[in-house]
Parts: C-alpha cells; sequence; structure tokens
C-alpha cells in the first residue's frame, strides 16, 4: 500500500488523529478524499467507455462526450449536495456508488451498440437504445439523493413514522397485483410493473426501503419487550404474540405477496431482510436457525406448489442439459458460457458478445461484465459492493442511537445480500430469481430506490461522524422570587 | 489491445486499494485505536504516553455495545434524550440520567436524579465522583468505561 498513487487529500492518518486528540479542533470532513476519489471514478469511466468505442471501431463520436460530461457533471452535484448538507458523511460511500453506476452505464451502452442493427426476438429490427434512459433515470436518481438529504436533517425522525411508513410499503407492494392490467401489465411472468403514461415503476423496489424503516423503528420501540416478557419455549424465550404480532404479520403479507406476484428474489431478499434485523436487535443466534427453519419448509412448500418454482430449481441442477426445453437452462447456460469466454483476464472491453446472454441490461449484467472485464473484473466490481457494505456498517456500527444502528446494518446488508442473490444465480451458485444488481442493471426503480439507499447510509454515516454538539444551553429562567407578579383577569 | 484490457484491469483494481486505504485511515481516525506499525502515528503517540489521561468514552455491555466516543474536554450527557451525547434506548435509564464532566483533568460521573440510578463499580453515585480509568459506570442496562 506504501506508495500507492492515490493521494490521500485533508485526511492522512496521522493528520486525523493529532485533530481529535486535541481539543477545539473539528475532526476533518473528508469531502476533498471524496472529491478525489470521484475523480478517479470519472477517469475510469471515460477510459472504459472509450475502450468500448475503440474495440467496437466506431469513430470517438459525439455521443461519448455527451455521456461522459452528463456522468461527471450528475456526480459532481452530488457531491457538492453532499458537500452542503452531510459535510461530514462517509468519504467512500458516494464515489464507490458513482464507478459501480458509470460501469453500468458504459456496459448498458455497450449492449446498445451490440444490439446495433441485429434483429430483436420478434425478427423485427428496431434498436431501442437504453444508455440514455439510464443517464435520465441516473439524474432523477441524484436529484432524489439530493432531496433526501436535504430534507432529512436527522435520520431519528424516521423512526416517528414507522408505522405509517410501513403502511404505505405494503399498500405499494401490493397495488400492482390487484391493479387492472393496463395500469399493471405482466411483464416476463412477473406482475410487478405500474405503467403510468411512458413510464413503467416497480413500486415493490421502493417497499423495500420503506418497510426496511418500519422493521427498524419497530423493533428498536420493542426490544426491551421481547427480552424479558414471554415464556420459555424449548429452551429458547419467545415472546409475547401481541409484541411480535405486527412484525409477523408485516413479514408474512410482505414475503406472500411478492411469492404470489412470482418475484421470487425480491422474497428471497425481503425475508433475509427481516431476519438480519431481528437477529441484530435481539443478539439471539436462536432466530436465525428459527428463520432457515422457516425459510426451508417455506421454499419446499413454494417448490411443490408452483411449476415456475420446479423450473428454476431444475434449471439450477443442470442448465446445460435443460438447454432446449421451453423456460429451460437456456438463459443460465448462455450466462455461464458468457463467464467462460471471458475466463481470468476477459475479453476485453467492447469485445465481447453480450447479445448471446439474455436479459443482459437486467438480470445478467454481471455475466457481460464477467465476459468483458473476466475473472478479476467481476471481483473487483464485487470488492466494490463490498467496500460499500463495509461502510455502511461502520457506519451502522458508530452511530450514537439504536435506530440509526438497526437501520443502518439493515440497509447495508440489504444491499450486499441484493448482490448476493443476483451474481449467485447468474454463476449458478444459487437457482435463478430475477432481481437487479444494485446501480449497475438498467432500471429506474432500482436505481432511485437505491440512491434513496444510499443517501440514508450516507445520513446515518454522517450522524457518526460529525463532531458531538454542545448540548443547548438551558434557557435561563429567572428564579420564582425574582419573577414578577402578574394579575390576571378573571374570563367573564 | 492487450496492453489497454490490462491497463484498465489494473486501474480498476487501483481503484479498489484506494477505496480500502480510505477505509482504512478512517478506521484508525474513528476508533481512536493507536496503531504501533504505522509512521504516522508514532508522534502523536510519544505526546499521550506521558499523561495517562482518559481519551474515549466506550460501552462495553448493553445495546450499544463497542460505541466510543472520542473525549474532548466537553461534558458527556448521557440518557435517553435525543440531544444526549450518548443516547440510550433502555427502559431502565431515564431521559436524562447521567452527566461526565471534566475537572482539571480529572473526570467526573455525577446523577442528574435518575430514577434508577448510576453506579460506579458497585457503589451508587450520589455526589461528583472521580472515575479512574477502566472502572465501569453502570446505567440501566448499559455499561461504559474510559479508556486512554
Amino acid at each position: 500500500m506504501k506508495g500507492s498513487p492515490v493521494p490521500t487529500g485533508e485526511g492522512s492518518p496521522g493528520a486525523s488523529v493529532a485533530t481529535s486528540t486535541s481539543p477545539g479542533l473539528r475532526p476533518p470532513t473528508r469531502r476533498g478524499t471524496e472529491l478525489v476519489m470521484l475523480a478517479f471514478a470519472a477517469g475510469i469511466v471515460t477510459l472504459a467507455l472509450i475502450l468500448v468505442e475503440l474495440n467496437q471501431e466506431r469513430s470517438l463520436s459525439l455521443r461519448i462526450l455527451w455521456l461522459g460530461l452528463a456522468y461527471l457533471g450528475l456526480f459532481a452535484c452530488a457531491h457538492l449536495a453532499v458537500r452542503r448538507w452531510a459535510p461530514y458523511a462517509d468519504p467512500a460511500i458516494l464515489p464507490c456508488v458513482a464507478l459501480l453506476n458509470g460501469l453500468g452505464l458504459v456496459v448498458i451502452h455497450r449492449i446498445d451498440l451490440a444490439l446495433e442493427g441485429a434483429p430483436s426476438a420478434d425478427g423485427t429490427t428496431v434498436w431501442d437504445p437504453v444508455a440514455f434512459k439510464q443517464v435520465i433515470w441516473t439524474a432523477i436518481g441524484l436529484v432524489l439523493f439530493a432531496a433526501t438529504l436535504k430534507f432529512l436533517s436527522d435520520h431519528r425522525t424516521l423512526a416517528r413514522f414507522g408505522y405509517t411508513f410501513g403502511l404505505i410499503g405494503l399498500v405499494a407492494l401490493m397495488l400492482p397485483g390487484v391493479l387492472p392490467g393496463f395500469i399493471a401489465p405482466e411483464i416476463n411472468g412477473a406482475k410487478i410493473w405500474l405503467r403510468i403514461g411512458p413510464l413503467s415503476i416497480q413500486p415493490g423496489e421502493f417497499a423495500k426501503v420503506l418497510l426496511m424503516v418500519f422493521f427498524a423503528a419497530f423493533l428498536v420501540s420493542k426490544r426491551d419487550l421481547f427480552t424479558i416478557a414471554g415464556r420459555r419455549f424449548l429452551g429458547m424465550d419467545l415472546p409475547r404474540a401481541r409484541d411480535l404480532g405486527p412484525l409477523f404479520a408485516a413479514w408474512g403479507v410482505a414475503v406472500a405477496v411478492m411469492v404470489l406476484q412470482k418475484d421470487l428474489g425480491s422474497s428471497l431478499l425481503f425475508f433475509g431482510i427481516v431476519l438480519v434485523l431481528l437477529y441484530v436487535a435481539t443478539e439471539r443466534a436462536a432466530w436465525v436457525v428459527l428463520g432457515i427453519g422457516l425459510f426451508s419448509g417455506g421454499a419446499i412448500i413454494a417448490w411443490k406448489l408452483f411449476t415456475h418454482v420446479q423450473q428454476r430449481v431444475a434449471n439450477w441442477q443442470d442448465p446445460i442439459g435443460r438447454y432446449d426445453v421451453f423456460g429451460g437452462g437456456y438463459q443460465i447456460s448462455q450466462s455461464l458460457f458468457g463467464l467462460a469466454t471471458g475466463g481470468i483476464g476477459g475479453a476485453g472491453l467492447g469485445a465481447g458478445r453480450p447479445e448471446m446472454i439474455p436479459e443482459r441490461n437486467t438480470d445478467f449484467i454481471a455475466a457481460v461484465i464477467g465476459e468483458e472485464l473476466g475473472f478479476v473484473g467481476l471481483a473487483a466490481v464485487l470488492l466494490i459492493y463490498m467496500v460499500l457494505a463495509l461502510r455502511g456498517l461502520r457506519g451502522a456500527i458508530s452511530v450514537r442511537d439504536s435506530f440509526g444502528k438497526l437501520l443502518g446494518g439493515g440497509l447495508a446488508f440489504a444491499l450486499c445480500f441484493q448482490v448476493f442473490i443476483i451474481v449467485g444465480g447468474v454463476t449458478n451458485l444459487i437457482p435463478m430469481t430475477g432481481i437487479t444488481a444494485p446501480f449497475l442493471s438498467y432500471g429506474g426503480s432500482s436505481l432511485l430506490a437505491n440512491y434513496i439507499l444510499i443517501a440514508l447510509l450516507l445520513r446515518i454515516s454522517a450522524a457518526a461522524r460529525a463532531p458531538q454538539k454542545a448540548p443547548k444551553p438551558k434557557p435561563q429562567q429567572p428564579a420564582i422570587a425574582d419573577q414578577h407578579t402578574v394579575m390576571v383577569e378573571r374570563p367573564k | 489491445m492487450q496492453l489497454t484490457r490490462a491497463g484498465f484491469l489494473v486501474l480498476l483494481w487501483l481503484f479498489v486499494l484506494a477505496a480500502l486505504r480510505v477505509v482504512r485511515s478512517d478506521l484508525y481516525a474513528a476508533s481512536g485505536l493507536r496503531a504501533s506499525g504505522l509512521p504516522g502515528f508514532r508522534r502523536s503517540e510519544k505526546s499521550a504516553r506521558g499523561s495517562k489521561a482518559p481519551r474515549q468514552l466506550v460501552v462495553t455491555h448493553g445495546a450499544l455495545t463497542g460505541t466510543r466516543i472520542s473525549l474532548d474536554g466537553r461534558p458527556i450527557l448521557i440518557g435517553r434524550a435525543d440531544d444526549s451525547t450518548l443516547v440510550l434506548d433502555d427502559d431502565f435509564a431515564s431521559t436524562r440520567h447521567a452527566r461526565l464532566s471534566m475537572r482539571g483533568t480529572d473526570w467526573y460521573v455525577e446523577d442528574l436524579g435518575s430514577t434508577n440510578g448510576t453506579y460506579l463499580d458497585r457503589a451508587k453515585v450520589t455526589a461528583p465522583l472521580r472515575v479512574p480509568l477502566g472502572t465501569p459506570i453502570r446505567i440501566g442496562k448499559t455499561v461504559i468505561e474510559l479508556r486512554s
């Protein structure tokens, strides 16, 4: 690490220790470090874009400049927003997000180029470039990000609206299931979209964040009751039903709705998040054992009941053998072929054949990255996710209130678990369940929801790192003997 | 072409290393741990060794276990109130439970009229008491101590 070319900005280790020990000096905000890292990320993304264009043997068109500049401008604004509204936020989170989002944009642009002129599935040659749309979604996402930072000056205010958020989240989750087909069309077998004019959004993505706030607020307010009141059963302290009821009700409804909407990835994600929140809040390993037991039971029942679950499991066990079966292992096989083509070092950006992989923009984007950047590149991308989750957990550990701890831990875990589910599916480690790779995949709702999630993490880390404010001076009230006597008229 | 391919991967990994470097420097700064192996730390360590002044408050038991607050001379309010320095979420703690304040070079703990009391290593705190290094202070279900 010594002699690494990256300047550490204003926060070299020696300097920060010196300031934190000498009273009166403010700890470094490290926004300079963040700016340097953002510039580094911007450099990598621009280079990636140039490589794609060169490998595709295209002249460096003006569009490249457009995409690159849009990217730089957007994240400069995000950086300024953080500087303004959360000056003590963690310096590593935003650059990691920026790099992931930028790489996602480049890969999506690269897939656009691959599809140019190629006939689409139904034989028509309509070329629909989506990179531009993704830039727009990123812009909207960053606006939401800045708005969250601006209007949420203290994450603890969220705890007060816990039940409201929980209710909105559940309603949002159910909305596409109950609305008629012209507003909520069924796409790829899952009825999770809402179509408003030209936009289609997935309310479930936002519901996840809302419900996480609810669970964290609920668990913090009821934590003591769980561990004290209740009776012992099979060597485990079970809380009373009325303490835990709302939690299990919301959890059960949410998971059931997602399973009925055939959104298996989201239901697994949500199940895992609540389990971890429960474990973090109570510090009882028994909950994890119980949860995994429940999950196994639920999974076996789902496997018996639903044919699409059986299909997924069969594809997972033998993707290549079921290559030609309808709804069989074609997708996973192609993804595995792509990863195999990439090998250790990858084919080079823009030199692979991503058009061979199905759903390349969304679910299988990790396979495209694996093909073009190889194992080395995909591992780097996964490590960036790890740094992101690490910083989130770090913020959660050092923040001084338990709601922030629980929410921060939950959000960071959600990010990591989402990556595990999708990359595990793409590499055939676990059965494939359709879910987006945070920040990489094409998809507006996922991007917006994840930007809100990152804003919350930054807010929590800012609260953890900011110097403590001096306690508010009490308004000096004169002693009661010194106060004037005031004659008050009796109302007539 | 091969060169750019490898170069890009190297750059990607350099970013990861840079991010981890930020994480590392931040780790030491935030926790106040002294890393003897790092050259940047030697000077500050030497100057701190002479005085055994407490430099941080560590929560050792309870829901907030692991939380550290570096001491900068300002008083530390502990309680369930939102504006406390250490916000406890504990049914056995009062809104304004206790205060740690510095007089001279020593830290003193005083109870702010809490319902369940503050204990300095078994002894109930009724008047401001000097807090030696590493002595547990029990507030509700939370235990904190001062460390250098």
